[in-house]
């Protein structure tokens, strides 16, 4: 242990603890910009910067370990007024039109300054404005907003492997972008959002779709229908100031009435279709000797990368298209036949902790009909979270409504969806049973949960032991996709999740996404999942009813009309 | 004799492409020397010595390398060859006047401290430099001064050149390494220092051109010997590069201890052209700025601590009163303006506001108000950035508002006077 | 082709990236590297496009435009200009007819500035392709410029 003084208390702390947790130790708050939690320490923005009796200089808290005996200040006049001019520097290349900016409120910069007392820049603005890359479905580039901390530059590098964002240029010209001053949509991005999600201001951003469902929401020609994903109701808690990993079923249906959607529908239903449809073409390539290990195919990021890097594993991704895609279809032909109505007065919106589901949406080939799209729009977690905000609703005071039927009704195995290791676990218990034709003793499959990288599980299917895998993060998806590639691949099915922990971690989730939250959001799906009357995919009476009535059996003729797709090379 | 010529004893003797010419003059004999002594006994010497290293830092060599020497596995050696502080061609000379001298103490550090590779990394614009040392790592390789089982020991070294591509901040130690990994030059948090965790994330002795060059002689005299060279404040000979409004600009090699004033009188000749002295700026655009009446001091003397900076790495700028005060302290921030990496707040967005206030200056436009942004903002660059590129570069700014507050003041009253500033 | 036996040269190694990129430079009669180029070294040694434009951009003996064939990298730092009582900038702005950044018609010349070159003691001082010229009077300046047009012509 190392004994230290901070602001005259005394503290024991590990070796190597930075003075930053030290100080949280004693509950000592020092202000922090470029800090983020689970990313490297670049030490870049120098906000947290504390003075050390007989050091030189100040030394940021972040990066600078405690050793023992030191005197520490986090307060003294010089660090505050450190940080004040520091702050200063940042606003004064920054465009700070507040009240404006989507992240007004929300902003880690906004709240620094006002913590700092800053109420006037004592440096002229430099800002040398730039276009703003708005040129595809998910995300928007603000860079007249960017303050340069690098975080986004980290976890596309570090964490996504993507690498799509670095700083060019150098000196005060220096601006963090995609190479040769391109678009995102021109480069590899894979549009996950975790530069989004990371940003501390609104120099990132999910394309903002609020306006147009305000519209549609006020059309009386069009029916209004929504869907929830499973991560979205462990996390808009969050959003909206509730405790994190709060678990919201019904209140949100009932907000999502109050907004004044016609019907509240269940994304977890689809859930279930893709591990019956996914399940069958697994079971199928293991006898038919089709090509493995089989890829799943529910998250659009992992699909980007695939079909942008590695098209040669497009032929293991499951055809499945992902339970919001098979929503929209089904949206757009089952229901509008069943209820009699014209497919073009359906609207179908989803909320998703996505914003690459925004780009998965808007592609050609998601279209039953060839010229509307199955989903309309999609939908953030931020975005739905706002608009509440805009309608004033109060969460904790409204009613618990359930879900409208028929795709209100879903299983536990849907809900782990939402977490990574989630669709194999749902799929085992499904497959499982299929294959070796007996119940399964225990539901849940230990080995694939949990934050570990990549993960492993064997199961015996029909007296064979089958291995699969579960990663999360596309820098841990590289290893399972190159490992295909080099036909070293041990696994019969692999499932690949573009966002660290899953969705539930997804780059339209709540700011402040970090791996403690992450553990929350996931453990409340667990919950969720303990809770339901149906556990397993295959026994949800609403899906039995569905293909009795429309699709006759998984993998059917009229099944793969409507719930596959295919993949093509952008390469 | 005011000079001493111990690092530059061949200038101008021998031919810089001959090895032979080396070997004649008393070349690669401490190297013949090192290899039969234990590599602690070494380091001994070196310590003993107190030489401190020569790039500007001052951080005792002995010291550095004691530590290094204690990590274990693949280690590297770099010698940082990329001079750019305006004002200081001292590594360039030696490269280009006697470069196996530096491949010599290069060789001692390494087999020293267990050290199997080297690197000399060049800033691109030293295009003579680099043909040179290319030049000279091929003669040493044939003649087995570098390679492996150097001389029928175990003892195994190599050098590579990297070249620098235009960024004077590539000089500051982590910002070199990652240059030489082939990434923009933007510094490390620290710790762990570069002799844990260097290049390639393995440990690395990274010293100054100038340095090397020492060990040969330290190794030559003894460490004891070499002790008693300089003032009490350093030890051994400096390189001087001599620059600005002075008769003899050059390159000058003194022992520590010689005052400013001798060098610029007496190896210079003075002031040129007839003009007065109006100020001298040490070590390069980021040192200090101070008045004649110092002029008495040690090129090393500790008063200059005060803003943390002391000589640098060995540049007298001679300046005289025909030049404003302002335009010079615009030239120092433009240039680190310009070389800031960009990565770290102050330094980046500091500099721009600094050269808009030195500007006011310039044009006859400054405010008190203005006087007292640049004072607060000139110490929180020097408190607070990341590297040393802006620990230093407010020196200019910092000195002068110590050593010529009157031209700052007078400045400020002009600019009311001339009704440049309303109110 | 001048870019594969470049390549040629090294090892798949990322650390050999800036290497490659002054061999190239130096080698293209328009000091420039091509989006194209970028992407073949990059898929030479694995690393992202990202990456190059990053490190491209950092170092100024670096450039993703076409300049001209020689560069005229003026030094502006403290020790020249004490000693540079005509300013050699203004000189070969106005010998050439461009500005700062520019590059002649003829494709031939680019004044840029250069960060100090270490010729303190012969300042003031300029840089042209690697070439050094010191003590540098109005005169001078002017006939090493015209010596290299002839060469040209």
């Amino acid at each position: 242990m190392v004994n230290v003084i901070i602001n005259g208390r005394d503290v024991a702390v590990e070796e190597n603890t930075s003075i930053l947790e030290a100080a949280q130790k004693l509950n000592i708050n020092v202000p922090t910009l470029c800090h983020y939690p689970d990313l490297h320490i670049n030490s870049e923005c120098r906000i947290c910067v504390v003075e050390i009796e007989g050091y030189r200089g100040l030394k940021t808290s972040c990066s600078t370990p405690v050793r023992e005996g030191m005197n520490i200040k986090t307060n003294s006049p010089k660090v505050l007024n450190a940080r004040k001019t520091i702050t200063e520097l940042i606003l004064s290349n920054h465009d700070a039109k507040c009240t404006s900016c989507v992240r007004n409120m929300s902003c880690e910069l906004q709240s620094l300054a006002n913590n700092l007392g800053i109420d006037e820049n004592r440096f002229e603005n430099v800002l040398h404005k730039v276009e703003i890359d708005d040129h595809n479905p998910s995300l928007v580039r603000n860079a007249n907003r960017c303050i340069k901390c690098g975080r986004c530059v980290d976890i596309c590098k570090s964490v996504q492997s993507m690498h799509v964002l670095d700083s060019m240029g150098r000196g005060h010209d220096m601006e963090i972008r995609p190479a040769f001053g391109k678009y995102l949509s021109d480069e590899f991005c894979t549009f996950c959002g975790q530069c989004a999600n990371v940003c501390p201001v609104g120099a990132i951003v999910e394309k903002d779709n609020t306006d147009v469902v305000w519209q549609k929401l006020h059309d009386p020609n069009v029916h209004v229908m929504v869907q929830i994903a499973p991560a979205v109701r462990v996390s808009i808690g969050e959003e909206i100031g509730l405790s994190t990993g709060l678990i919201s079923n019904g209140k949100l249906v009932s907000a999502m009435k109050h907004l004044g959607f016609n019907n509240v529908y269940d994304t977890n239903f689809t859930a279930d279709l893709t591990i019956l449809e996914e399940g069958t073409e697994l079971i199928s390539r293991i006898k038919n000797g089709g090509v493995l290990p089989l890829m799943t195919s529910c998250c659009p990021g992992w699909i980007n990368l695939a079909e942008q890097e590695y098209p040669e594993v497009l032929p293991n991704i499951s055809s499945c298209k992902s339970p919001q895609q098979m929503f929209g279809t089904l949206a757009k032909t089952y229901f509008a036949n069943k209820t009699g109505r014209d497919p073009k007065d359906i609207y179908v919106v989803s909320v998703m902790p996505c914003t690459a589901k925004k780009y998965e949406a808007a592609r050609d080939e998601m279209s039953a009909d060839g010229k509307h799209p199955d989903v309309d729009i999609v939908l953030t977690t931020r975005e739905l979270g706002k608009m509440f905000r805009q309608m004033g609703i109060d969460f904790d005071h409204i009613q618990d409504v359930e879900f409208d039927n028929p795709f209100g009704i879903t299983t536990g195995a849907a809900a782990l969806f939402g977490a990574t290791g989630g669709v194999t676990e749902a799929a085992l218990r499904t497959v499982y049973e299929v294959v070796n034709n007996e119940p399964l003793d225990n539901l849940d499959f230990h080995d694939v949960r949990g934050l570990e990288g990549i993960k492993e599980a064997d199961v015996n299917l029909g007296g064979t032991m089958v291995k699969v895998a579960v990663s999360h993060s596309l820098s841990n998806a590289r290893t399972l996709i190159e490992e295909v590639i080099a036909g070293k691949s041990p696994y019969a099915f692999i499932e690949i999740m573009a966002c660290p922990g899953g969705c539930i971690g997804g780059g339209g989730q709540p700011y402040g996404t970090t791996n403690d939250v992450r553990l929350e959001r996931i453990a409340s799906t667990y919950t969720i999942d303990g809770a339901m009357v149906y556990r397993k995919s295959h026994e949800n009476p609403a899906i039995k009813a569905l293909y009795k009535e429309y699709l006759k059996e998984p993998n059917s003729k009229r099944a793969h009309q409507l719930l596959h797709t295919e993949y093509f090379s952008r390469n | 004799m005011i000079q001493r010529k111990e690092l530059t004893q061949r200038f101008g003797i021998i031919d810089p492409l001959s090895i032979t010419d080396y070997l004649k003059n008393q070349g690669y004999q401490m190297l013949h020397q090192v290899l039969e002594m234990k590599p602690e006994d070494i380091i001994e010497e070196i310590t003993l010595s107190k030489i401190t290293g020569r790039g500007g830092a001052n951080f005792p060599t002995g010291k550095k390398m004691k530590g290094f020497a204690s990590e274990t596995g693949q280690k590297y050696v770099i010698c940082n060859a990329d001079e750019g502080e305006p004002g200081n061609f001292k590594d360039r000379y030696l490269m280009e006047n006697d470069p196996h001298q530096v491949i010599e103490g290069m060789l001692i550090s390494a087999y020293a401290t267990g050290a199997t590779k080297g690197f000399i990394y060049i800033r691109g614009e030293y295009q003579k430099s680099i043909r040179i040392m290319k030049h000279t790592i091929e003669e040493a390789k044939k003649l087995n001064f570098l390679g492996t089982d150097i001389f029928g020991t175990d003892f195994c070294f190599d050098i590579e050149i990297r070249r620098g591509a235009g960024a004077y901040v590539c000089g500051e130690e982590f910002a070199l390494i990652e240059s030489i990994e082939g990434k923009p030059g933007r510094t490390r948090v620290k710790p762990p220092y570069p002799s844990e965790v260097g290049v390639f994330g393995r440990p690395t002795l990274i010293n100054n051109v100038e340095t090397f060059c020492n060990l040969p002689f330290i190794l030559k005299i003894g460490g004891a010997e070499y002790n008693k060279i300089g003032s009490s404040f350093a030890t051994g000979t400096k390189l001087i590069s001599l620059s600005g409004s002075v008769k003899n600009k050059g390159l000058y090699e003194v022992p520590f201890g010689t005052t400013i004033r001798k060098v610029i009188e007496k190896l210079g000749n003075g002031v040129k052209d007839n003009k007065t002295l109006k100020m001298v700026q040490l070590g390069g655009a980021c040192g200090v700025i101070i008045p004649p009446r110092l002029l008495d001091m040690d090129i090393d003397n500790e008063a200059f601590e005060i803003f943390d900076t002391k000589m640098g790495a060995g540049a007298i700028i001679v300046i005289d009163d025909s030049k404003d005060l302002f335009d010079i302290i615009l030239r120092n921030m433009e240039f680190f303006q310009h070389e800031s990496c960009g990565k770290c707040t102050p330094c980046r967005e500091g500099h721009i506001q600094i050269v808009n206030l030195i500007k006011k200056f310039v044009n006859y436009e400054a405010t008190i108000k203005d006087y007292q942004s640049l004072e607060s903002l000139a110490k929180v660059i020097h408190e607070t950035t990341l590297c040393g590129l802006g620990q230093a570069s407010p020196t200019s700014i910092l000195s002068t508002m110590e050593y010529f507050k009157a031209d700052y003041t007078n400045r400020i009253k002009e600019s009311y006077e001339r009704g440049n500033i309303s109110g | 082709m001048q870019l594969k036996k470049i390549l040629d040269n090294y090892p798949k190694r990322k650390d050999y990236l800036l290497e490659i990129l002054l061999d190239l430079d130096q080698e293209k009669e328009n000091h420039f590297i091509s989006e194209e180029e970028i992407q073949r070294i990059g898929s030479y040694l694995s690393v992202k496009d990202a990456h190059i434009c990053s490190v491209m951009s950092f170092y100024t003996l670096l450039s993703t435009e076409p300049r001209g064939k020689y560069i005229i990298q003026i030094c502006k730092d403290v020790p020249c200009y004490l000693n540079d009582d005509f300013n050699v900038l203004e000189t070969v702005k106005d010998f050439l007819g461009v500005d700062l950044g520019e590059t002649t018609k003829d494709g031939l010349f680019t004044i840029e500035f250069t960060a100090c070159i270490a010729c303190c003691d012969e300042s003031p001082a300029m840089r042209i392709n690697g070439e050094t010229y010191t003590n540098l009077t109005k005169g001078k300046v002017i006939t090493i410029i015209e010596g290299i047009q002839e060469v040209e012509q």
